[in-house]
């Protein structure tokens, strides 16, 4: 019963996906795509809680289909934590909780009876470090898809190729899918994490810190992966270089001591700040 | 007098006693447990070598003073109980050690367990022996196999589970969060990604607390006694190593004191075996 009803929210969740028209976007110089289209999610009044510390400060802002959204400011501000309620991570850990509304396509996913792990599949989440499974590269890949689809051996084999290409790795890997994902390079174990994600096909990516842990020559290949993978996800981003955000979002969100101080189009954000704190934040002023 | 030195010398001078003096206690303490376990080796390996031969695998226990004669009962014995030993607390020790890290983290019932099994670790293996006795073979009526394979298992399960425990504990969060993140529910997480990441340290486990369990004498002689003759019927007394040489140690003719010697010889090598296998698996884990 459980099932059935979550298999049809997702196909739910799909169809909404699909009416979504494609966009393209070839300024060199990311732009939102059209001010009028579609949130994806829409976070309502959210307030966030460790225990007793009040971590997250009445949010209020809506991430944009097919855009990237960035996630900046000092540590501590609460950008990560924002980033792992939006698929509900911090509910592996008694003691977190969240109270306002987060609407994904209008579903608020803040509600108890939410089944996590389906809003999970649909919303993917790639961390700070890699995280390869102690599995072969294909195993990766299918371990995540075997979760929500039955897929003959020859349509698995299809998947982990789409995804692996998606993720811009299938020439490093393609002639070692059975060998451990552990092997790889940390860029690539970073893409591999990100082509894993991509092979549930989700509705949004959730990329946290992705680049932290890696050399310039890896970070600009997420970057490129990023600036490919938005024409058909919307994607998250929270990280700590300013030029990263500049390069790869549309959006801007500028947070500091749990607070949203300033949200808007990237290229207002960077170019003219309408708060003094964001302009002393990105021009390194800052404290 | 160089730059380099200019320090005060008297400090550096009383640095250097003071480094020799620990220096030379350490190293007399190592000799000392050197020597101890190098002479029972070295008596081991001499009157051990001296009694092995294929006959030793190939005849039972014989009458005392009489030529010939081997071990076989006892070793089957022996390895039919380790085994369903084996059979018996590898699953129930690694399932129990997952609920403890994955599942009871924080709860009531976990904490409990926690604090029987660290008990149980460190139970006299002769009260364990007594306890199967007064459960299992005073109300059978009768010594058997398979009740030395419960107080064998009683023994080797506290083992795996709390290494089991400990070494998925090991495992990083980040893995955890990155299985949940792909949607993947609690047990599919603990079974197919944890377990797989604390793989070789839960063999480990496993392995010690055979080892543990291969030389234990004191729960056999409560269950499962021994037998003169070759049987592989469980439901019987069985003939084991440890049992047969706490008894052929102690008797006045050659001949068992002889196998005695051998018997001890294999026990060692075998628990000396599933360590270095334990090593070599452990690693690896290292390595990857």
């Amino acid at each position: 019963m459980k099932n059935s009803d979550s298999k049809k929210t997702k196909t739910e969740a799909k169809k909404k996906m699909a009416q979504a028209k494609p966009m393209t976007n070839n300024a060199a110089i990311p732009k939102p795509s059209s001010s009028n289209s579609k949130n994806a999610l829409e976070i309502r009044n959210l307030n966030f809680y460790y225990g007793s510390f009040h971590a997250l400060k009445n949010i209020n802002f809506s991430i944009k289909e097919k855009e990237v959204t960035a996630f900046i400011g000092p540590s501590g501000c609460g950008k990560s934590t924002l980033l792992r309620t939006l698929n509900r991570m911090y509910d592996l850990y008694p003691g977190q909780k969240a109270t306002g509304e987060i609407n994904f396509y209008g579903e608020n996913i803040l509600n108890p009876k939410q089944d996590l792990n389906l809003l999970r599949s649909r919303i993917g989440m790639v961390f700070q470090k890699p995280t390869p499974f102690p599995m072969s590269i294909y195993e990766n890949i299918a371990f995540g898809v075997r979760l929500y689809e039955k897929l003959s051996k020859a349509e698995m084999d299809e998947r982990v190729e789409w995804a692996l290409k998606k993720a811009a790795i299938w020439d490093e890997t393609k002639n070692k899918l059975n060998q451990s994902g552990l092997s790889l390079s940390g860029g690539q174990q970073q893409r591999l994490c990100i082509a894993r994600v991509i092979a549930n096909q989700p509705s949004i990516l959730l990329l946290d810190e992705p680049t932290s842990a890696l050399d310039p020559i890896s970070t600009g290949k997420i970057e490129e992966l990023i600036y490919d993978l938005k024409k058909e996800y919307t994607i998250a981003i929270v990280t700590h270089n300013m030029q990263q955000a500049a390069r790869t979002s549309e959006y801007t969100a500028y947070m500091y001591l749990g607070e949203l101080v300033e949200f808007g189009q990237t290229n207002e954000i960077f170019i003219k700040p309408k708060r003094q704190e964001t302009e002393d934040y990105i021009t390194g002023r800052f404290g | 007098m160089s730059e380099a030195m200019k320090l005060k010398e008297s400090l550096i001078a009383k640095r250097k006693r003071t480094n020799f003096v620990a220096l030379i206690l350490s190293m007399s303490a190592m000799t000392i447990g050197m020597v101890f376990l190098l002479w029972i080796l070295s008596i081991l390996f001499i009157k051990g070598f001296s009694a092995i031969d294929w006959s030793i695998f190939a005849n039972s226990t014989p009458a005392p003073d009489s030529k010939g004669g081997g071990l076989a009962n006892a070793i089957v014995g022996s390895l039919m109980m380790v085994g369903s030993c084996t059979f018996i607390s590898a699953p129930l020790g690694v399932l129990a050690g997952i609920y403890l890290s994955e599942y009871g983290t924080r709860s009531k019932v976990a904490s409990v367990t926690r604090f029987v099994t660290d008990i149980m670790l460190s139970a006299p293996s002769i009260v364990i022996g007594l306890f199967v006795y007064s459960l299992v073979v005073a109300r059978a009526q009768h010594f058997s196999g398979w009740s030395g394979t419960i107080a064998l298992s009683l023994i080797a399960i506290p083992v795996v589970v709390r290494t089991t425990e400990n070494m998925l504990r090991l495992i990083p969060g980040t893995l955890r969060e990155a299985a949940y993140a792909l949607g993947a529910s609690k047990w599919r997480v603990s079974l197919f990604i944890i377990l797989r990441a604390a793989k070789s340290g839960v063999m480990t486990g496993i392995l010690l607390a055979v080892a543990r369990v291969s030389g234990e004498t004191a729960p056999l002689l409560f269950t499962a006694l021994n037998n003169q003759f070759f049987s592989t019927n469980m439901n019987a007394p069985l003939a084991n190593l440890p049992v047969v040489i706490f008894q052929f140690a102690m008797s006045p003719y050659d001949n068992w004191v002889n196998l005695a010697w051998g018997g001890s010889l294999l026990i060692t090598l075998t628990v000396l075996g599933l360590n270095i296998i334990t090593r070599i698996l452990f690693s690896d884990k290292k390595e990857g």
